[in-house]
């Protein structure tokens, strides 16, 4: 039999310290929809979405039971919105994303992602108007995501389309000021974006994908930090492998989750995405467990050795435990998502330039981040300019979602609710980066992407 | 098939003979008990064939919770396979 001591650490793990799984995401590719007849494009959209996705909700709920752990979110992600409605206009783009708002609501999922564009390198004209139609796309619907990839390590750095994100970001905002600009907590923008990523606002089913395809996203923050914790003063070394360990034991149950969906449901299984994605609940955030290993405060120095270890460890310790591992895989650090990371921003202790240190040696970026409504939109595209410069030059992904909200300055703070939680709008450069970003063109590929 | 009953809480006369009779209710059959006592601390866990059950897995589960909380207790039926994966390579 079982040994007692496991069986009661796993129900442990999952009644006392949050472990759950955070996200089964269907990916289903949308390049048989396509038409040039606008009213056949959006039925073959949806019927398309909802036929493939027919039993997803039921199977993960079958799967909750019968393995007694949560799961979190049921979601679909599919083939980027700008390839499948090439033809259409800006009015074209708002429709297919309410096409996409019913399709997820029919099925009963939390979020569908994929209304986006990869433009690392340029814009077709179909992605143009796709891109324009984001703000009011994500203004009347609730469960359409968007992703733009404006840079890889390969292309280099779109800096028309970084000078673009920035004003849609705002505009986006603006037409979301009634419910604190949550429009744009629903758009990311990417370098180097994982084409099998099951976490939102980012997921997307990429163009090399198959047909339809079942990628898990675990969690585990508290987990993770109860057991640095139990560790007690242990050095380095020892640290990383109780990290590892304990990640181990999380993927592995991403792993027999995302194998028993892919049975029941007969899609393949793609990824698992062995991520640290906290929410808002005491216990389960990153930041404690960042604290909890001898740091005062998150954002104090030491934080980001803290963090790389800590990602490094989550990634070898993962890895063993899983057959294919993609998407982001790491650490999250969204700000509002995360309690300790809310109260270090709340305390001073956490500024967005610590937080843009740590992004370059966590999973993702600058995520989830409340900053002043009347921030010009210059000043985004110069954030997510550093942000994606540091992708780009890492050979890393890397993505930006900021909330500039609409009528609220540094020392208010928004409430999202649910799993995007709440956050203090965070200060940001008195200076203007406004001739930098109206410069246009491309930044070129670092040396290092002539690899071959 | 094989589900793992686990029972926690305060310890209590009583405790096994009941989920017990909740098990041989639903024509669980137990394969395997194990418990410990630590001061007040009461853990069991039961090795469960569920093959032959005579209700869903998931009414099972939810009557076994229901004792559960009217004995003021955790009573969770999971599947086997979830602690197989997480402790065995």
């Amino acid at each position: 039999m079982l040994n007692i001591n496991d069986i009661l650490e796993t129900v442990n793990m999952i009644k006392q310290e949050n472990l759950d799984i955070r996200t089964i995401t269907m990916g289903i590719s949308l390049f048989d929809c396509i038409s040039d007849d606008q009213k056949r494009l959006e039925k073959n959209v949806y019927d398309k979405i909802t036929k493939s996705a027919e039993h997803l909700v039921k199977t993960a709920q079958d799967l909750e039971n019968t393995y007694g752990i949560p799961i979190i979110n049921k979601r679909v992600s599919v083939t980027p919105m700008a390839l499948v409605g090439a033809n259409c206009d800006k009015e074209g783009f708002v429709r297919l994303a309410r096409v996409m708002e019913k399709a997820a609501t029919e099925l009963g999922i939390n979020f569908i992602g994929g209304f986006g564009a990869l433009v690392q390198k340029g814009m077709t004209k179909g992605a143009e108007n796709l891109i324009n139609a984001i703000p009011e796309a994500l203004a009347v619907t609730d469960k359409v995501c968007s992703s733009i990839n404006v840079a890889s390590t390969k292309a280099g750095i779109n800096m028309d389309a970084v000078k673009k994100m920035g004003e849609i970001m705002k505009e986006a905002a603006y037409l979301t000021r009634d419910r604190d600009s949550i429009g744009c907590a629903k758009l990311v923008v990417f370098s180097n974006i994982p084409e099998d990523n099951p976490f939102m606002a980012g997921a997307m089913h990429g163009m090399g994908e198959p047909e339809t395809v079942i990628n898990v996203g675990v969690s585990g923050p508290g987990v993770v930090a109860s057991a640095i914790k139990r560790e007690g003063a242990c050095d380095f070394s020892h640290l990383a492998d109780v990290i590892k360990k304990t990640a181990f034991k999380i993927t592995r149950v991403g792993q027999l989750i995302a194998y028993e969906a892919s049975k029941r449901l007969g899609v393949p299984y793609g990824i698992i995405d062995l991520s640290l994605a906290p929410t808002p609940a005491v216990g389960d955030s990153v930041a404690y467990i960042l604290e909890n290993m001898g740091l005062e405060k998150c954002g104090c120095h030491g934080t980001t050795a803290a963090l790389a270890m800590l990602n490094d460890a989550v990634k070898k310790g993962g890895v063993m435990a899983s057959s294919h591992v993609g998407g982001l895989s790491g650490a999250f650090i969204p700000v509002s998502e995360d309690a300790g990371m809310i109260a270090a921003a709340e305390c001073g202790a956490l500024s967005i330039e610590k937080l843009e240190a740590m992004t370059a040696v966590c999973s993702v970026g600058l995520d989830m981040i409340a900053v002043p409504g009347d921030t010009s939109a210059s000043t985004l595209s110069g954030i997510i300019a550093d942000e994606i410069a540091i992708g780009v030059i890492n050979n890393k992904t890397t993505a930006v979602r900021l909330i500039p909200v609409h009528g609220k300055g540094v020392g208010e703070s928004v409430e999202f609710g649910g799993l995007l939680g709440h956050a203090p709008i965070m200060k940001l450069s008195d200076y203007s980066s406004e001739e930098f970003i109206a410069r246009g063109g491309r930044i070129p590929a670092p040396i290092h992407s002539l690899r071959n | 098939m094989k589900a793992v009953v686990t029972v926690i809480g305060k310890d209590s006369v009583g405790i096994i003979a009941e989920v017990s009779a909740e098990c041989a209710k639903h024509n669980a059959n137990i394969v395997d008990i194990t418990q410990s006592v630590l001061k007040d601390y009461f853990a069991m866990i039961m090795l469960v064939e569920i093959d032959n059950i005579s209700a869903e897995f998931a009414t099972f589960q939810r009557e076994l919770c229901e004792l559960g909380n009217r004995r003021g207790l955790d009573v969770r039926a999971m599947h086997e396979d979830i602690f197989n994966t997480m402790h065995r390579i």
